[in-house]
């Protein structure tokens, strides 16, 4: 075999950094908006496809919260109130349309959040219109990160992963309200037979997770154009992220999104027109040798 | 015929086989006297109907969770355009090989998928069915990636509407006969059987992974022979007929249908259809009110217009059992 031919096409170090940069920026919108699905898939047990019409929507309020804010700390008051918006609708959808489904069989409970992806496109179509929108970056120009050039932004999504690790695990294991998160999907009859009411820390959790789907929304804004549909293609993924990482586990779905993260990064320098194939793979792979989940699945 | 349909009394039957038949006249006749977008739309009503069906067989009657069945109708259609394209077969073979090439993908998915239950089964199908759609998508030389294949080298025969429609209509009604047999053969009950009770079926004796990957093959089959339908309907293919969405249409008109009815896949795929084309006219947004009427038919209606009419018509219905038992799975 010829070595040099194969050496020569291996990338240099600078590009595989740059890459493997870019590759934990987008695992960490991913972890954002799998965090939150897997809170909510861990508790209430229902798979939830609007959780990617949060992100699309979180995106899309993003835009108007800044357009209507102008200059370029719009952005800033954006990733602040975009998420609360999006929580604030989430509880209105829990409380109207979710809770009535929890006891149903999943595939009901599947079609009905499809269903709500239906309409919420339309929707969404009503209020933006049809034509894609872009949002300006609030932190223009680029720095050198161990010698690969990498867009200023991406600091702010590579920051953003782990403070939203930390911030679940200090509320699923410090907090008071955590607790009772953990011990209503370990045994909903006997949280609700103390004398707790079992339908707001379902409530919470919901809003809690649509929340994280509508921050992940927000942060990738600027860096992307919000255009109807963007939900489709990540809920796949971030369902992938969650059932893979193990249903409930925040440390799974981090795992998984860096695996996944890294595995569409160096996919792109070696088959660079199959890097969306890897994900699937990787997740396909992963459920074979494990079906239940990498770690230890709440369900 | 007589074990075929054991279920009806005497009476019952001989009025199904000509309400059968009367339909099947009136559909013989009709390009006569419709228009040719009523007839390319009934095409389209017809393929999508088996394909609905042939979900049916994994999803109502096996129990399983294939929440990715519009692969298998993409890979039949793929497969048939590339072997009309790019084969020296006869284009009746490549008609005949595509859905086998289909069959044989579900082989694949199937055994990795039997393996697990409920939820996982799904993920998996949905892991691998978007895996297959991402390699279409991106493999550019062989299936023509994002652009699709276009003006695919079907026969002249076959290339007018009422021709298109007469083979979906000839080739569904066949379809749906043997899917009926299969499904009301010792195997098919042993099937239902399964979806049924797990435990008892395994210690009777049946092999309950043979049997579900039997019937996922079958869906499989019959999904590719709907997508060959649709490449002589349409002459061109692209990786939108693989992508989840699709699936999850498939899985709305099943459930509006009623998946514990054996036409209600065919019911439901019709009134989607056409509920698209008329509220398509009438409003951009018609996909806010099919959401708007799937919600509300979820919570008020969860076991489908047939299902509903099926449970109203028959006090005992027997098979709402197996369905409470599988709702809880």
């Amino acid at each position: 075999m010829d070595f040099s031919a194969i050496l020569s096409q291996f990338p240099d170090l600078y590009t595989l950094a740059g890459q493997f940069f870019v590759g934990m920026s987008r695992a960490m919108i991913l972890f954002v908006v799998a965090a939150g699905l897997t809170v909510v898939m861990g508790v209430l047990r229902i798979v939830n496809f609007t959780h990617g019409t949060f992100y699309m929507l979180g995106a899309f309020i993003a835009f108007s919260v800044a357009q209507w804010l102008g200059g370029s700390s719009g952005f800033w008051l954006a990733l602040l109130i975009a998420p609360l918006i999006v929580a604030a609708l989430s509880f209105v959808v829990e409380s109207t349309l979710m809770r009535r489904i929890y006891d149903q069989p999943r595939l009901m409970q599947l079609l009905l959040t499809y269903a709500l992806v239906l309409a919420f496109n339309d929707l969404i179509k009503i209020v933006w219109g049809v034509h894609y929108k872009s949002m300006a970056n609030p932190i223009p120009g680029s720095i050198s990160l161990g010698g690969a050039t990498l867009p200023s932004y991406n600091l702010i999504l590579l920051a953003a992963g782990p403070l939203v690790a930390l911030g679940l695990w200090f509320f699923m294991s410090r907090t008071m309200m955590g607790k009772l998160c953990r011990a209503t999907a370990t045994d909903r009859e006997m949280v609700d037979a103390l004398g707790i009411n079992s339908k707001q820390v379902f409530a919470s959790v919901f809003v809690l997770g649509c929340y994280l789907a509508g921050l992940g929304g927000t942060l990738i804004a600027p860096t992307t154009n919000i255009v109807i549909g963007m939900g489709m293609g990540i809920i796949i993924n971030a369902i992938l992220v969650v059932v893979v990482g193990g249903l409930g586990n925040v440390w799974g779905a981090l795992v998984v999104s860096f695996i996944f993260g890294i595995g569409e990064s160096f996919g792109v320098l070696f088959a660079p027109r199959f890097a969306l194939v890897f994900p699937f793979l990787i997740a396909a792979t992963l459920l074979m040798i494990r079906p239940s989940g990498l770690m230890k699945s709440v369900w | 015929m007589s074990t075929l349909f054991a279920r009806f009394t005497e009476a019952k039957k001989i009025l199904l086989l000509l309400l059968i038949l009367a339909a099947l006249l009136v559909m013989f006749f009709i390009p006569t006297f419709l228009s040719k977008y009523s007839v390319y739309l009934l095409t389209v009503i017809l393929f999508t109907a088996l394909l609905a069906t042939s979900l049916n067989i994994s999803l109502g009657y096996g129990g399983m969770l294939p929440l990715h069945q519009a692969v298998f109708f993409g890979v039949g259609a793929y497969a048939a355009a590339l072997l009309l394209n790019k084969s020296p077969l006869p284009p009746w073979l490549s008609f005949l090989a595509a859905p086998l090439v289909a069959a044989g993908v579900a082989l694949v998915i199937g055994t990795v998928c039997v393996r697990l239950r409920g939820l996982y089964f799904g993920m998996m199908t949905l892991a691998m069915g978007q895996l297959v759609w991402a390699i279409v998508y991106r493999w550019y030389e062989f299936t023509g990636g994002d652009d699709g294949i276009h003006g695919i080298a079907v026969p002249q025969v076959l290339r007018s509407i009422p021709a298109a429609y007469y083979t979906a209509l000839i080739v569904f009604s066949v379809c749906l006969l043997i899917i009926y047999i299969i499904l009301n053969s010792p195997f098919g009950i042993a099937l239902q059987a399964v979806r049924d009770n797990h435990q008892r079926c395994e210690s009777i004796g049946i092999n309950i992974r043979h049997h579900q990957l039997i019937a996922f093959v079958l869906a499989g089959f019959f999904s590719g022979v709907a997508g060959v339908l649709f490449v002589i309907l349409e002459r061109s293919v692209s990786p939108s007929l693989l992508f989840w969405t699709k699936s999850a249409e498939l899985l709305i008109m099943v459930l509006l249908g009623g998946m514990f009815t054996f036409l209600g896949p065919t019911f439901g795929a019709a009134v989607i259809i056409v509920l698209g084309v008329f509220l398509g006219v009438i409003t951009e947004y018609w996909l806010l009110v099919l959401g708007t009427v799937l919600v509300l038919l979820i919570l008020f209606l969860p076991q489908g217009v047939l299902g509903f009419v099926k449970e109203k018509i028959s006090s005992s219905a027997p098979e709402r059992k197996g369905v409470d038992k599988y709702a809880q799975g």
